[in-house]
């Protein structure tokens, strides 16, 4: 057949693509100022907006810190000092285009419309805070390093072989590199012209293994060149670079099915996890240098110059938010007290075998008058039974 | 007889092991410990701390993250004449390696008739309880033990320990060496320097009872504990310590004198081992049952996160009604 070997013969070679990875892009520098001859790849009203995205995920992140170290939530990977890697990226893509994280893109869930309060319950241990609303286009944290990547690919497949215009838009790490599922899915990618953005935040470190130690390879960029994509690098703290680096890669990847590897250079200014102590293995030296490279600074310096921004409006904006953020939490715990711990048998599988109901029986007599869900205080009574019911009413009088 | 009196220290199952390959490392110049963060971290839970200063980057390395890289150079380290120490953040994570560890670890000595072997290690941290990430906390030791060629290993306390790694780092083949974190530092125990082996393939009776067997293994052998203390009866718990092999006697022999099973797991129901374990009992106890055995295990749906974790994991309370209930049934 010909029509088999000609659509293999036209994804041969690509003449556009280059074998050589181009310098680091930079527009904003870390002094807030341009560099010459650059300009923003948006309006000022859109920068505004952006800035608002980083500030709103900052204010979240220290927030959940705190809540974290209280004891109520449970441990997470804090964005702190990628937010122009991750508000950039995800603010270049269409609603329409798939999102697919890894475990630490609160910030970008955020940007696609995530409530804090879903943000919240996960963090809390509850499956409801990975549900997205119908028909979007974002999947749920994937903590298995580099795992994600494959599905980003299936995802873009998926939409190419029904006409859909979107691509895929996916998040790992600069350890995550080292694992081969991400490089057997930029293979497939590239193989295949499924149209995905691999977007590889290079923050220095995979908890305590540095970007040196993780590979001998010089550039993260350069491992995309042997698959037949795209492979490029961008000061991953410049909203403006990391935005427009990453609105071309997408365009690329619609019009004509090549994809990208945008190494994003930044650094994880805060804890891997909760459960983690940087102290152990990082100087404070390296600490601040990369304070005065911070993403969330630079865009306010550039923004406040232009006289855009103000220290009323930071100070405004930070009030609306914490109060958003307090509002969520209170829904959080509230959802948490009357959370029911049958919802693990609802959703394993689609139809539930006589054993398992049995299992699920067993479960709801054991858990009759107790407390099983973390963080909980009121003791479970079981559901539907009159007789509880009738108790519970006599209570409450 | 006289035994050589040995200096003991009060140590947590971490210390433990970390104490069991600062002695291991020293005594044998080929064994060397490789992971992630496991260097200069001394690992994320600080298992192998102090190994890298007292031995240094040659025999204490921080590897690049990839479970599959991890294990299947350990193969190709242990086929090399070297004595790995494999570590593997957390269990959930040795699923990126199983296509090492089963098509290619488990079957070497098979494959050339006893000529290559793999004697290695892996260490890695399973089963739930401390509120962790999604993908933290579950325990799926029955795979391994589903994979003829291995042998899978899990203590339950510091010294038990202690002295199944000493006895994993002269084994000829591949142990899959479980340690249940939440008991990590949970219990202190004396601790000997420079004590034995304990010996592979041997249960050991935790407290010895009349009424009814508990098997259990890792953390789940204090919760029987835990258990059998608010029961007015002679409870017998039967700590595994080796799931392959299993001690079929020790299993065997404790029934038949009791004629009462409960088997506790972390692991979901259906292809846990308490299924093989109630089949070595229909074998040979059948006659001894005198009352309907029952398990206590996680429940047959993927490990839930955190907030509905103590609602999945087997419990005292739970425990002990399983118990009452068998000693109910005459
Ligand atoms: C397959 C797998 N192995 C190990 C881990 C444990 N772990 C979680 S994050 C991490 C480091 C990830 O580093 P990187 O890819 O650079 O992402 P970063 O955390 O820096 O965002 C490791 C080893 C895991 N979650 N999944
Ligand atoms: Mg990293």
């Amino acid at each position: 057949m010909s029509t088999s070997s000609d659509t293999h013969a036209a994804r041969a070679c690509d003449p556009g693509l280059s074998f050589e990875v181009p310098p680091c892009v930079r527009i904003l520098r870390a002094d807030g100022t341009l560099e010459p001859g650059a300009e923003p790849p948006f309006d000022d009203a859109r920068a505004v907006e952006l800035y608002r995205h980083m500030l709103r995920a900052r204010i979240f992140d220290a927030r959940l810190l705190k809540l974290q170290r209280q004891g109520r939530v449970g441990t997470f990977a804090p964005g702190f000092g990628q937010e122009a890697a991750q508000i950039g990226s995800i603010s270049a893509v269409e609603k329409h285009d798939w999102f697919v994280p890894s475990f630490r893109e609160i910030p970008a869930a955020l940007y696609r419309g995530a409530p804090f309060r879903s943000v919240i319950l996960y963090c809390m241990g509850f499956e409801e805070g990975s549900v997205a609303p119908p028909g979007a286009r974002d999947l749920p944290v994937s903590i298995p390093v580099g795992g994600q990547s494959a599905h980003a690919v299936g995802l873009a497949w998926a939409m190419r072989l029904q006409g859909d215009p979107g691509i895929a838009l996916v998040y790992f790490g600069d350890g995550a590199t080292s694992e081969g599922i991400v490089h057997e899915s930029m293979n497939f990618a590239g193989a295949l012209r499924a149209p995905v953005v691999f977007f590889c935040q290079n923050n220095q470190w995979a908890i305590s293994t540095p970007r040196r130690v993780q590979t001998a390879s010089e550039t993260i960029a350069q491992k995309a060149i042997a698959h037949g994509l795209r492979g490029v690098q961008v000061d991953g703290n410049d909203l403006f670079a990391v935005h427009a680096v990453v609105r071309e890669a997408a365009s690329i990847a619609r019009e004509t099915g090549m994809s990208t590897l945008v190494e994003a250079i930044t650094f994880r200014r805060g804890v891997h996890t909760t459960a983690d102590d940087p102290r152990v293995y990082r100087t404070e030296d390296e600490e601040r240098a990369w304070e005065r490279r911070d993403p969330v600074d630079r865009v306010r310096t550039w923004l406040t110059a232009r006289g855009l921004w103000s220290d009323a409006d930071e100070a405004a904006y930070t009030e609306a938010v914490e109060a958003e953020i307090a509002a969520d939490l209170r829904d959080a715990e509230a959802f948490r007290e009357e959370a029911d711990p049958m919802v693990m048998f609802d959703h394993a599988i689609a139809t539930p075998d006589p054993y398992l109901a049995r299992q699920r029986a067993e479960a709801e007599e054991a858990f009759d008058g107790r407390v099983v869900i973390a963080g909980a205080t009121k003791p479970r009574t079981r559901k539907g039974s009159d007789a509880v019911v009738g108790e519970l009413e006599i209570a409450e009088d | 007889m006289t035994a050589t009196a040995t200096e003991t220290r009060r140590l947590t199952m971490v210390e433990a092991l970390n104490q069991a390959l600062h002695e291991e490392m020293a005594a044998n110049p080929r064994v060397l410990v490789m992971g992630e963060d496991v260097g200069v971290d001394g690992g994320v839970f600080r298992v192998t701390k102090g190994l890298l200063d007292a031995f240094g980057p040659q025999r204490v390395v921080d590897t690049p993250l990839s479970e599959a890289g991890i294990l299947g150079t350990a193969i190709g380290l242990a086929l090399g004449g070297m004595r790995p120490v494999a570590e593997i953040q957390f269990s959930g994570f040795l699923n990126f390696a199983f296509e090492q560890i089963q098509p290619h670890c488990s079957r070497f000595r098979q494959r050339t008739c006893g000529r290559l072997t793999v004697p290695m290690v892996v260490r890695s941290p399973s089963g739930g309880g401390i509120r962790a990430l999604e993908h933290h906390s579950e325990s799926e030791e029955a795979m391994y033990v589903h994979t003829p060629g291995l042998v899978v290993l899990m203590p339950s306390g510091p010294l038990t320990a202690y002295g199944l790694l000493k006895a994993a780092l002269r084994a000829p083949d591949t142990v899959m060496f479980f340690e249940p974190k939440s008991i990590y530092r949970a219990i202190k125990e004396d601790v000997p320097a420079d004590g034995a082996p304990l010996e592979i393939g041997k249960a050991r009776i935790d407290r010895e009872g009349s009424d009814v067997t508990v098997v259990a293994w890792g953390a789940m052998v204090r919760r029987a504990r835990e258990a059998a203390d608010t029961l007015d009866a002679s409870v017998e718990i039967l700590d595994l310590l080796s799931l392959a092999p299993l001690d079929h006697e020790a299993i065997v022999a404790s029934v038949q004198k009791t004629g009462r099973l409960v088997v506790v797991h972390e692991a979901p129901r259906t292809g846990g081992l308490a299924g093989e374990i109630y089949a070595r009992v229909c074998e040979d106890a059948f006659y001894h049952l005198r009352a309907r055995p029952e398990r206590v295990t996680g429940w047959d749906v993927p490990f839930p996160l955190l907030g509905r974790e103590m609602a999945y994991l087997p419990d005292k309370e739970r425990i002990a009604a399983a118990i009452a209930r068998v000693l109910a049934d005459r």
